[in-house]
């Protein structure tokens, strides 16, 4: 029954949209200014081969950028009311957010992709060890899905891009928090550490990949589509 | 085919749509025509799957609309009201990635369509830079892309100037030759214009379902105004009076020429009559007009009767 061409058609449409406006370009380039700063600041200082500290900071700078590039992908339609169009074109509402997941998700591809450059000045400074930049890497990829599903759930709740944005990083920004919180909780509420998506980002950067943390990663994905998709039809 | 039965949508405590039957013919041209809030756009946006009913059941050639929206939003074409289409792209790639989603893999598709609703000199502009009524032709192409069994205009006309609008009408009277075309409109003379048959809402009830020629006929008699000099009101309204089949006289205005008019029955038409008295009399006839009461009457007497506003 699920399609892929369809999901794949509105993919194609939103990832040109979004290099036709000047948004993509603003939002990489504050995230390869911020990254190249924190990146580099201390890279030479410590003297070592690693790109920990790109992964340590990534979290954070997604709980911003990331609703930043989702905020537009429902509200923009249902504000200009192209959602009407979009919803009677021959396509289930499942096809349309997973065609949106997606597009968000190759957009935080394209915007990671020029961090590779980080990796290779890594590679010419010395031997680095790669399970944790692929780990990294790939814990950069599963997160960004999940804070791209929350985001795009706000974006289908609200008309307004600026309301969506805002939700969307209180949002990613408490599960960023949760586990930085669990400290000063008393030790039998510890178990909340695993709500965070730091906690299980950081698990995944260190090169292990454990399928708790995939779990994870993978069931806000769902839960979040699964939400934006009831929530769009509710309102018919 | 499509049947409505027993459609009703609120939104909130606003009855919106309440509780509407009615079923469209194919190959007809259908006005679903109501003053402003009557439930027509409502109406159109649960034909195509955009909104869900309450409660009643839609059925699009033997599909509820229920049960297989998917196959109905491939069988109609809709252009939803002001044509709210993305701002942000060319008119070629909209209509390129329309016909992608639609399954339409002809790309000379595309082209035909700029060559039916006369866009081809705008393809490489961006929707957004377009004049209303250009926007409203593109969504027109987009409506009509997959070549629909029926097409859902919703206020096709809106913001055209009025040598586009009569082209658009006639673009919608040659598809409605072998489509189905259901269009909503609050402008009389569209419907007269352009459709076989009218359907009339106000506050989300339907007030007449029947053919543009039938509604007008049931409007009352037919009208005759003319225009006389040599005489006054008085003895020419007793006088007209007395020919068979008049049922009213009224002024309409004195000045060197008396303006009357004369309402008659139905079926008979007395204009002989009314000449061989105005030439018995030596009045001096200078105008005899027949005034077919046109829809606009039937219009406001349906959509304003019971206090509603005009």
């Amino acid at each position: 029954m699920l399609s892929f061409k369809e999901p794949f058609i509105i993919m194609k449409k939103e990832l040109r949209d979004y290099f036709v406006s000047p948004i993509a370009y603003i939002v990489i380039t504050i995230f390869l200014v911020f990254t190249g700063f924190f990146f580099f600041k201390d890279f030479f200082y410590f003297n070592q081969a690693e790109m920990r500290n790109l992964f340590q900071l990534l979290p954070l700078m997604f709980t911003f950028v990331i609703p930043a590039i989702t905020m537009r992908l429902f509200s923009e339609e249902k504000q200009s009311g192209s959602f009407e169009i979009l919803m009677t074109l021959p396509v289930t509402t499942v096809d349309a957010v997973i065609g949106k997941f997606l597009a968000g998700l190759v957009f935080v591809l394209i915007m990671l992709s020029p961090t590779l450059v980080y990796l290779i000045t890594v590679i010419l400074a010395g031997s680095p060890d790669f399970g944790p930049i692929i780990g990294g890497y790939l814990g950069a990829i599963f997160l960004a899905g999940a804070y791209i599903s929350i985001g795009i759930f706000f974006s289908s709740m609200s008309k307004n891009q600026i309301i969506a944005f805002i939700i969307g990083w209180a949002a990613c920004f408490f599960l960023w928090l949760i586990d930085k919180i669990v400290l000063f909780l008393p030790s039998p509420l510890s178990f909340f550490e695993y709500l965070g998506s730091d906690f299980h980002f950081q698990n995944v950067s260190k090169g292990i990949l454990d399928l708790r943390d995939i779990i994870y990663f993978l069931s806000i994905i769902i839960i979040a589509t699964l939400l934006t998709t009831k929530n769009l039809e509710e309102r018919r | 085919m499509i049947s409505v039965n027993g459609l009703i949508k609120s939104y909130g405590n606003f009855r919106a749509v309440d509780d509407i039957s009615f079923t469209i013919r194919d190959g007809e041209i259908t006005g679903l025509l109501g003053p402003n809030g009557a439930g027509k756009t409502t109406t159109m946006r649960m034909m195509t799957c955009y909104l869900q009913p309450d409660s009643g059941s839609i059925m699009v050639n033997d599909c509820r609309i229920d049960e297989k929206p998917l196959e109905i939003k491939k069988m109609i074409g809709y252009l939803p009201e002001s044509a709210p289409i993305y701002g942000d792209m060319l008119v070629y790639d909209y209509l390129a990635y329309i016909a992608q989603i639609r399954n339409v893999s002809d790309k000379k598709r595309i082209n035909e369509m700029g060559d039916l609703c006369g866009i081809n000199e705008v393809m490489h502009k961006n929707v957004r830079e377009l004049s209303k009524g250009y926007k409203q032709r593109v969504g027109l192409a987009h409506a009509m892309i997959h070549d629909p069994d029926i097409l859902v205009l919703d206020e096709p006309t809106s913001g055209l100037d009025p040598n586009q609008i009569i082209e658009i009408r006639n673009l919608i009277k040659e598809i409605g030759k072998r489509k189905t075309v259901i269009l909503s409109t609050h402008i009389l003379s569209e419907v007269e214009a352009t459709c076989d048959r009218a359907i009339i809402i106000n506050r989300g009830n339907i007030v007449a379902d029947d053919s543009t020629a039938n509604l007008q006929a049931s409007a009352g008699g037919n009208n005759i105004i003319i225009k006389v000099k040599g005489v006054d009101y008085a003895t020419m309204s007793t006088s007209f009076r007395e020919i068979f089949g008049v049922t009213d006289v009224q002024q309409v205005s004195v000045d060197e020429l008396v303006t009357v008019k004369i309402t008659t029955s139905k079926d008979s038409d007395l204009r002989p009559n009314i000449f061989k008295m105005v030439a018995e009399k030596g009045w001096v006839l200078y105008e005899m007009r027949q005034d077919q009461l046109s829809l606009e009457n039937v219009f406001r007497e349906l959509t304003t009767g019971g206090g509603a506003n005009a």
